[in-house]
């Protein structure tokens, strides 16, 4: 009897129909059928009790202006507190990357288009900036006139790559807007040569591009002291902003809705009249149009366009930034566009903060994991212990198996280094094994279950903190892309829908 | 005898040498609801296809409304006046109940991506009136959609309200002619019940012309002003519930000769 005693108890709060149905027609059959049970059971799921679930219901209360106007003003308020031109120039390329971020959530998150050639729209819109303030072919348009003519030409060139591809989907338009990606990089390397005539100087780039000027008000790059000039960030955050509103009304209205219906379903919005592949077009044309925008404020911020600024590289990391935040959400992809940005330029230069990062990420998923029971003491203090018979062992043998680079930055990376193994000179096979042996244990660690788990995690952590301090440290600039990969394989685990993404269902 | 809403004139559709509907002559007049019945591969759904422009019949002309619509996009054919529901429920999963019918809108609102970032008065009052459709589209079904319902998303329903959903959508198409293809598939007695009376209903109440595929056939008899019956692509039988399900060709596509045998 304990079987449906517990769907009773479950189901505290009946919902309408339920009662009368139960009551009144009992012999017409099972008014809740067991579909309407596990939809009404999975309603509840969706609703997170006790605080944490208070908090969140509480967060998501809060009105979307307020984040957006929190966030610029976070973004306004940085080069009081950070003088230096570094900071402002990473809050720049910030900026860029969260207008690209939410060019390619039109096609991708709202849309569902897999279009793999959204860079080259990024591109285009550069040269086209260039090609139109520069002594290219001396032509110096005012920037009034020059951004919005960029953004339409964007629009266009974006419209004109969906019209062979509108039939498309999946697969076959992500390979066909990847060959236009490619077509985009040949002819910017060879525009040096179209029938004689250097158009893009090929590799060479376009150099001298105009600096910003509204009604006759030029806007040097740089100030008097050769520092960075803060009115570009200004200038990219407004019109950041005037994109984020502009698609967010567009998303609540009736070509959102479409935009959306042709992601879920696009044969039944369809045959629910709407046209799909004109939609398909329009959010093409959007996507390209927000990303040839945002072509503009690079080109002018740097002066210079070479066809080496659109690589795949570039791709992926807006991508990642989409996928991360959430594909389809708007906060998301600026959430998902923030932590990218910021953690690829953390990563950059592997100081303290960022050594003491990767003990303390490894701690929290350790503890999200295990949830303060047995196993995580078990696996925390065996790593330590562990650690330091090694260390102990290895500085017995020799000195200079422990004597590596002691970087005294912070009381976590100090530690650190008195418990892991760093030798004063690694011999050449050591990363790569080290590494390749890390790669091999991660991987078993998924094939075994319960307490062997456990005994397998403690070797492989010590060994993850080795490659880190030896291996990964001394090469930031690989090490970066792998922390962000291995963050986007962690996240699609954890939580498919991305940070901020709506939880997406099929039902099979 | 009233108008003509839909006819089917000699239509054939073939995939390669297989030919799925058999130069069909069909006629659905102005207030009637006619139920298609036959044996699964007997062409139904395919007609469904063909009336709706999924498919681009091989021979004859489809007419709505004495205008041919052979050839046309699904779009273009929704927008004329024919909405359709699917036998394997597609609704658009991911998005809210409301915003379901909301979507189903497009065909006969005006308001573009510019006027929307804009929220001209136009577009305003144009999103209002969406609204409004898709709230009395969803009160058409009493309790079973109304509420919190609204905002929750369509896959959070259950079966049963996700076929109510997906009729409620295709009436914000603001169709002349419905059809339902399988209403009543996977719903336990009740509710089969309420699906015969909510039909009629589609009819007094809504003015809706209806074309129906229906398997059960205590649902084909409560509905039918007329049954249309399939087999192999070719019609077999038409006329009255009684006669058609009497009629020998039928019971021969259900049960087989064998069983005409013995009998």
């Amino acid at each position: 009897m304990s079987g449906p005693t517990d769907w009773d108890d479950s189901l505290t709060t009946p919902l309408e129909g339920a009662v009368e149905a139960s009551t009144a027609e009992a012999d017409a059959g099972p008014a809740v059928g067991q579909d309407e049970w596990v939809a009404r059971l999975g309603e509840r799921r969706l609703h997170r009790g006790g605080a944490l679930g208070l908090l969140e219901r509480r967060v998501s209360a809060v009105p979307w202006w307020t984040w957006l106007t929190l966030l610029v003003a976070i973004i306004c308020l940085l080069p009081i507190g950070f003088e230096s031109g570094y900071v402002r120039r990473v809050a720049f390329d910030t900026v860029v990357y969260l207008l690209l971020a939410l060019g390619l959530n039109i096609v991708v998150g709202w849309g569902g288009l897999l279009d793999l050639g959204f860079v080259a729209f990024y591109g285009t819109g550069a040269y086209a900036y260039a090609l139109l303030s520069s002594d290219q072919y001396d032509i110096h348009l005012p920037t009034i006139v020059t951004i919005p003519l960029v953004a339409v030409i964007g629009g266009i060139v974006g419209w004109l790559v969906g019209l062979p591809s509108r039939r498309l989907t999946g697969d076959y338009l992500a390979i066909v807007t990847l060959f236009f990606f490619q077509v985009f990089l040949t002819v910017t390397n060879n525009g040096d040569d179209v029938f004689g005539e250097s158009v893009t100087n090929g590799p060479n780039g376009i150099l001298n591009v105009d600096e910003f000027s509204f009604f006759g008000w030029t806007l040097p790059r740089a100030t008097s002291e050769g520092l960075f000039n803060i009115r570009y960030l200004y200038v990219a955050l407004a019109f950041f902003v005037l994109v984020y509103v502009a698609l967010h009304l567009v998303n609540d209205s009736r070509t959102g809705r479409a935009w959306r219906s042709l992601r879920e379903d696009p044969l039944a919005a369809e045959l629910m009249g709407m046209p799909v592949n004109r939609l398909k077009l329009m959010a093409f044309a959007f996507g390209a149009s927000v990303a040839a925008l945002t072509g503009t404020f690079a080109t002018a911020l740097n002066g210079s366009v070479f066809p080496q600024n659109f690589e795949f590289p570039l791709l992926i990391t807006v991508y990642t930034m989409v996928i991360l935040g959430g594909a389809g959400s708007q906060a998301g992809v600026v959430v998902g566009a923030v932590v990218v940005s910021v953690l690829l330029e953390a990563l950059r230069d592997a100081g303290g903060d960022v050594r003491a990062g990767f003990y303390i990420v490894l701690l929290l998923a350790l503890v999200g994991a295990y949830r303060g029971s047995r196993k995580l003491v078990v696996v925390l203090g065996g790593t330590i212990v562990v650690g330091v018979i090694a260390h102990v062992v290895a500085g017995a043998i020799d000195d200079a198996w422990t004597a590596g680079p002691a970087e005294d930055s912070g009381r976590i990376a100090a530690w650190a280094s008195d418990w892991v193994i760093v030798p004063a000179h690694l011999a050449g096979w050591v990363p790569s094994a080290t590494y390749v042996g890390l790669v091999a244990l991660a991987l078993a660690l998924t094939l075994v279950r319960g307490w062997t788990r456990v005994a397998l995690l403690v070797p492989t952590l010590y060994l993850a903190s080795f490659v880190w301090e030896n291996v990964m440290l001394p090469h930031p600039e690989s090490t970066r892309y792998i922390v962000i990969g291995a963050l986007l394989v962690a996240m699609m685990i954890a939580r498919p829908s991305g940070l901020l993404g709506e939880r997406r269902v099929e039902i099979v | 005898m009233a108008e003509k809403v839909l006819e089917l004139e000699g239509v054939s559709m073939a995939f390669g040498g297989l030919k799925v509907v058999d130069r069909l002559e069909m006629d659905v007049h102005d207030g009637e609801i006619v139920s298609v019945i036959g044996p699964n591969g007997a062409g139904k759904t395919t007609l469904f296809n063909l009336v709706t422009g999924i498919y681009e019949p091989t021979e004859g002309d489809i007419r709505f409304a004495g205008e041919s619509i052979t050839g046309l996009d699904p779009h273009k054919i929704t927008r004329k006046g024919i909405a359709r529901t699917f036998q394997t429920l597609r609704l658009f999963l991911n998005m809210s109940v409301r915003e379901n019918v909301m979507a189903a809108a497009y065909g006969h609102t005006k308001a573009g991506a510019f006027r929307s970032m804009c929220r001209t008065p136009g577009q305003r009052r144009e999103e209002r009136e969406i609204r409004a459709l898709a709230e009395e589209r969803l009160a058409f079904f009493g309790e079973r959609l109304m509420g919190y319902r609204w905002d929750q998303p369509a896959y959070s329903l259950s079966y049963a309200n996700r076929r109510r959903l997906e009729i409620a959508r295709a009436t914000a198409t603001k169709p002349r002619l419905l059809l339902l293809d399988e209403p009543a598939a996977g719903m336990n007695p009740r509710e089969t019940q309420e699906i015969t009376e909510l039909i009629g209903e589609l009819r007094t109440d809504g003015g809706y012309t209806i074309l129906v595929i229906e398997h059960d056939m205590h649902v084909v008899e409560g509905i039918s002003d007329r049954v249309v019956a399939l087999d192999h692509g070719v019609k077999i039988a038409e006329g009255s519930f009684e006669a058609v399900a009497t009629d020998p060709r039928v019971v021969e596509a259900y049960l087989g000769t064998g069983g005409m045998a013995r009998k």
